[in-house]
């Protein structure tokens, strides 16, 4: 094949068959893809682990599992463990006769196999599945500077943008690729140049703007390019501590699916903007102020998806990304608050937490879980995104805080406090 | 006629009829329903596309600024072409993206019929380029539509 990057003679020979035929197309992958974005070389994947966006065995996609066979047979296994993104389906879920019958006789078929070829290229455990796998009680953290061959867009701009590791927004199947060979193109995010800021955001609200609406317009105005975003420290502080994270977590998956953002930079709290301050910013970049009515004006345009748009909602989706310990628990204490001021008991539209199995697991080890399920709550490890991704589940009107969930889904976003109100108050 | 020169991504030769799509095509939206439900035409099924929603994608010269949306966009694109729900080439005005661009390359390296793939066409092509219109592409990224 004809390529233009540097390759070394290692790289070469496996692209020329030394280590089997299923690695060197593999190898030949990495280097067309690379080609395409100018890459002049590849680089050592130096993080412990990887993550994969592709956690659902859906018979649609039957042709990436027989790729995967492909590898497995040619033994072009991952070099590294990995996680990957949540599962679609959880029977503690509510559902329904007719829904359990689409999702297991026809969509998901494939997931008991799928879950076995995980375990064969490289799955971390059964844990492991989870769009948020940087969480402490994940322990998929890769340190500053790492380079990593990751994809779930939240996840990538997530290590990219808080934890300062290099990774650019990769594809499934090319993130599983880059972690079977341990190297990936070297351009975009993975360098310095592009990592640079091409737009300055300046904040001038009059209170702590919505994470998930401020990411919202940022990844609506930028696109694909790398925002520097002044005056959101003055609402969220200069450190980066657990409800900081979580803030970044939410706010950076808007950006990245009402947008296309990889990487963004907070004055005086994210790591490289702490290091390098303005010299990130390149010259002549664009300029965007968010304000108030800024705010309220995005939010406005978010189209309303149901057929009856005053459908009393069937369906109340918390956790797009995956919750944090902490804001589980803060959740916990607010449901329970609310409920309390309303007086009810029980939340009045089925609501879902998702949380990572291994957030899950030592949440529930605490009093908040009884808590929590005594509000009528269900506590998950599913992708919602993943459950509403069929008929049925798109004529069903449901709400969500998750901007991304309501990207890509039928479901209506409202801001958290909005959500709260909802589920804590007597249904119309 | 009119010519336009881009940049072969995956090259190849073919002639089409062209479908416009001015906005992002969003891979997963547009694909899901053809995929799932053995729909041949593979009818674009995403709503927020005003230019292409319902119509018919395979075989024809899909031409767009970029694709956008879910990470599963190279899969899902790898997957059209594996079952035969695939344009007969896609046109980029923009950059070819990265989620595009993997789709591309699976197709190219993994499969024995490359779908052809042009980029870098520029913002005159989409805005000259209607539905229907003939299009001719060669291997060197030259595009000729009629």
């Amino acid at each position: 094949m004809n390529y233009n990057m540097q390759l070394t003679p290692d790289e070469v020979e496996i692209l020329n068959g030394s280590k089997g035929e299923a690695m060197a197309k593999v190898m030949k992958t990495l280097v067309m893809y690379g080609d395409a974005f100018g890459a002049t070389k590849m680089v050592p994947v130096t993080s412990k682990m990887g993550h994969l966006v592709t956690s659902f065995g859906l018979k649609v996609m039957s042709p990436v599992y027989d790729l995967m066979d492909k590898l497995i047979e040619g033994n072009a296994l991952s070099a590294q463990k990995f996680s990957v993104d949540p599962k679609p389906v959880d029977p503690n879920v509510p559902s329904s006769f007719l829904k359990n019958i689409v999702f297991n006789k026809f969509m998901y078929t494939m997931q008991d196999n799928y879950d076995a070829q995980l375990r064969k290229l490289g799955l971390v455990d059964d844990k492991s599945y989870t769009c948020t796998c940087y969480m402490d009680e994940v322990g998929n953290i890769p340190n500053k500077g790492e380079v990593l061959s990751w994809a779930e867009s939240s996840a990538v701009v997530y290590a990219n943008s808080v934890l300062g590791a290099r990774c650019n927004r990769n594809s499934g199947i090319i993130e599983l690729f880059g972690s079977i060979v341990g190297k990936v193109p070297y351009f975009g995010l993975v360098t310095d140049e592009g990592r640079k800021a091409t737009w300055i955001v300046e904040v001038k609200t009059t209170k702590k703007p919505e994470a998930q609406v401020l990411g919202s317009a940022i990844g609506m105005k930028v696109m694909e390019d790398v925002p520097f975003v002044k005056g959101l420290d003055k609402w969220i502080g200069t450190t980066l501590d657990g409800d900081t994270k979580a803030y970044l977590k939410d706010f950076g998956a808007a950006t990245a699916s009402n947008g296309a953002v990889g990487l963004y930079h907070i004055e005086n709290l994210t790591p490289e903007a702490v290091e390098q301050g303005e010299s990130l910013i390149v010259d002549n970049a664009q300029v965007y102020v968010i304000d108030d009515a800024e705010l309220e004006r995005v939010k406005a345009s978010y189209p309303v998806m149901w057929k009856d748009k005053n459908a009393t909602p069937k369906r109340c989706f918390v956790g797009c990304p995956h919750l944090s310990h902490a804001q589980l628990i803060e959740w916990t204490d607010n449901v329970v608050a609310g409920l309390k001021k309303n007086g009810l008991k029980k939340v009045s539209i089925p609501t879902v937490f998702t949380a990572a199995p291994a957030v899950v697991e030592e949440f529930n080890k605490t009093g908040y879980a009884k808590k929590l399920k005594e509000t009528g709550v269900v506590l998950s490890h599913i992708c919602p995104l993943m459950y509403m991704n069929n008929p049925l589940a798109k004529k069903m009107p449901v709400i969500t805080n998750s901007n991304k969930l309501r990207t890509y889904t039928t479901s209506r976003y409202y801001t958290s406090a909005e959500i709260l109100d909802i589920i804590t108050k007597e249904a119309k | 006629m009119k010519q336009f020169k881009g940049r072969p991504v995956v090259a190849g030769k073919c002639t089409a009829n062209a479908l416009v799509s001015h906005g992002g095509f969003n891979t997963l939206a547009s694909f899901q329903n053809a995929l799932q439900f053995g729909d041949k035409q593979a009818k674009c099924g995403d709503q927020n596309n005003a230019d292409i929603y319902g119509k018919p994608m395979v075989g024809t010269a899909l031409c767009l600024p970029q694709t956008i949306g879910s990470t599963t966009g190279g899969m899902v694109l790898y997957c059209a072409k594996v079952m035969e729900r695939n344009p007969a080439c896609m046109l980029f005005s923009e950059h070819i993206d990265s989620l595009a661009a993997a789709g591309a390359v699976l197709g190219a390296v993994w499969t024995d019929n490359p779908m052809p793939v042009i980029d870098c066409l520029s913002d005159e092509f989409l805005n000259y380029v209607k539905d229907g219109m003939k299009i001719t592409i060669a291997e060197d990224g030259t595009v000729t539509v009629e």
